[in-house]
């Protein structure tokens, strides 16, 4: 086993062992539905339903439902496009950076923060998809012969590199997660009381047997996915962001955009994983595996990325004017002071000045204000989104095209929707799947638990 | 899995244990089947004498494969089979085909390297694995060694595996 440093606290409270965790971690799996979560799907299903009502009617009448204009084509689709992809992010980052930096800490999250990641990606394709207005074409982007017309889709576009983009990091990140997944399903399904849960997680755990060569394949194998997830992760915001950076709308146009679209994706998608996991580790009764140094480091990488996100900030606007562009200047100006000021200064608030609080110990180390302050980053970071999309694009070159963005009741439906989706699918993972991946939490059991039964027993 | 054959199956109840015993199982010349574990135990693999898994390799000719595909297909369709003049552009701009190569490449490394360890390690839906023992997935490390295949008697073996600290003991006829 590795040598943990002895002042190091314990990644795992209670004195647990083995079997503990194994019970711990399945017994939602295995128990009766509790009467919160039971609702808690109620709530989300209801809210689906809205949204797919919403849906319905936007693909049955056109996105003309939508609040859009001829000056301002993009505003809350893409808007929350680009926030589910950032929250899509912290999955990622933490099995693949954090496990190749050897952080331990991320044993006991990262099974949930993959499957919101997932979900995230999900919810963040309808968009784009939607967008189209005729989805039943969405598969015109992929490079198909020519039968379509007599062109080749046209690899120079940041938007088709989108297409790859996204397709390749849901499908890395699925992967990822299922690999991660298969010994916690034979778990599951070696403990199983009933013909049916022993099917249906014989067929999930693919016949693992936990025999050393495989397990020995298996962390070639997770060593190599977080190798390459590392880069992809990176990569997915960048291109994400070259959808705006490539054009030359003043306000988009800025090289900076890249690494400051992925500070903020991953700003945003710690805040949302500390959502979830605060009210799933009260739920599921999980705090001696999520405990409150967990919720500390998350919020150590939100003080950070929220840092660099706000020198972003402040550097757009100091290159607006050191550039000399009159319309990059103007701009940046409209956003501070013009029509959209509450969206500017809403994403102000938010981004830069309230995960400050997390310099202090005590906010950092505080449940009720971690929970807080991560919904305002989220709220931040749509604003974010908000204002780079729709404050650019309604002064146009023309003073006769100027327009203002109001949303209709489908572009808040649509939304809601992607809510109600992701809501659906998060609260059937947290109850069928086991949420803490417990082999590697096993794995890391001995070195940093706080009964240390190697010392106890050699 | 091995049919027909008699096992001797060894159970423990901790990593080090374990690891321990199987050097002395190995240092007295007895071949050891295979060991199931809960979790990825560190330095199992070089105590039973596993080389390090190929499979990085597999990924990286995957991923290359990835690559060369990806750029064969921007460069002859925009190139070849129907130049477009874009402002004046190459008709091949390479800084342009970067992304989709590089998609295409960690796509094919990461599907490519997964379908190969299932394949090699014989994962698949329908299969229902042999268990020495269910434990084995939740909190026990399990040894199996194939009697036919050593030439130590069972009570030789079984008083080696007592002695260094294994918590039960049995034998099992697979078929």
């Amino acid at each position: 086993m590795q040598v943990t440093s002895p002042v190091r606290p314990p990644l795992v409270t209670g004195g647990k062992n083995y079997h503990d965790v194994t019970n711990d971690v399945c017994k939602p799996v295995e128990s009766v539905p509790s009467k919160s979560w039971v609702v808690a799907l109620g709530i989300a299903l209801i809210t689906l339903g809205f949204g797919v009502y919403c849906v319905g009617r936007l693909l049955w009448d056109g996105i003309g439902m939508w609040g859009l204009n001829k000056t301002i084509g993009w505003a809350w689709d893409i808007t929350n496009f680009v926030w589910w992809v950032g929250i899509g992010h912290a999955g990622t980052l933490i099995s693949a950076i954090l496990l190749l930096f050897r952080q331990k800490w991320r044993t006991s999250i990262n099974r949930a923060a993959e499957a919101m990641t997932i979900f995230a990606v999900i919810c963040a394709a309808q968009f784009p998809i939607l967008h189209m207005g005729r989805p039943w074409v969405g598969f015109w982007p992929l490079p198909l012969p020519n039968t379509f017309g007599s062109l080749w889709v046209n690899f120079n576009s940041p938007l088709l590199w989108d297409v790859f983009a996204i397709s390749t990091y849901f499908t890395v990140s699925l992967v990822f997660w299922y690999i991660g997944l298969i010994p916690d399903f034979a778990t599951v399904r070696d403990r199983a009381t009933t013909k049916v849960r022993k099917i249906i997680y014989g067929v999930l755990s693919f016949g693992w047997d936990g025999a050393a060569k495989t397990w020995s394949r298996y962390e070639a194998v997770s060593l190599v996915l977080a190798g390459v997830s590392t880069p992809l992760v990176l990569s997915v915001h960048t291109i994400v962001s070259m959808d705006f950076a490539t054009s030359v709308i003043p306000g988009w146009h800025t090289t900076i955009f890249p690494p400051y679209f992925v500070a903020g994706a991953i700003f945003s998608g710690f805040a949302m994983v500390l959502t979830l996991m605060l009210i799933t580790r009260v739920v599921f009764r999980l705090e001696d595996y999520i405990t409150i140094n967990h919720i500390e480091s998350m919020n150590k990488v939100i003080v950070l990325t929220g840092s660099i996100v706000g020198i972003a900030y402040l550097t757009e606007f100091f290159i607006a004017w050191y550039s000399g562009v009159e319309y990059e200047g103007y701009a940046f100006l409209n956003r501070a002071t013009g029509e959209y000021w509450w969206a500017y200064w809403s994403m102000m608030t938010c981004n830069v000045i309230s995960p400050q609080l997390f310099w202090f110990r005590g906010v950092r180390r505080s449940i009720v204000l971690t929970f807080i302050l991560s919904i305002v980053v989220n709220i931040g970071m749509w604003f974010e989104r908000f204002v780079i999309i729709v404050t650019s694009l309604h002064r146009d070159y023309l003073p006769s095209s100027w327009a203002y963005f109001k949303p209709t009741l489908y572009d808040v439906g649509v939304y809601v929707f992607s809510f109600g989706l992701f809501f659906t699918l998060f609260f059937l993972f947290t109850k069928y799947f086991p949420v803490i991946n417990m082999a590697e939490v096993k794995s890391v059991l001995k070195s940093s638990s706080e009964n240390n039964t190697r010392t106890n027993k050699h | 899995m091995a049919t027909g054959k008699n096992f001797l199956v060894g159970i423990f109840d901790d990593e080090d244990v374990l690891i321990d015993s199987i050097a002395k199982l190995r240092n007295t010349g007895i071949k050891i089947f295979e060991v199931y574990t809960p979790f990825p135990v560190h330095g199992l693999d070089t105590a039973l004498g596993y080389k390090p898994s190929n499979l990085p390799i597999a990924a990286f000719l995957f991923g290359l494969t990835g690559t060369i595909l990806a750029l064969t297909m921007q460069i002859g369709m925009l190139g070849f089979d129907w130049p477009m003049d874009i402002g004046g552009k190459p008709y091949i701009p390479l800084p342009s085909f970067i992304p989709v190569s590089f998609e295409l490449t960690i796509l094919l490394a990461a599907l490519g390297m997964v379908f190969t360890f299932f394949i090699i390690s014989d994962l698949k839906p329908y299969k229902i694995p042999y268990m020495f023992d269910k434990r084995s997935t939740d909190d026990k490390f399990v040894m199996a060694i194939d009697l036919d295949s050593n030439k130590e008697s069972s009570e030789v073996i079984t008083k080696l595996l007592q002695e260094t600290g294994a918590i039960e003991i049995n034998t099992q006829k697979v078929d």
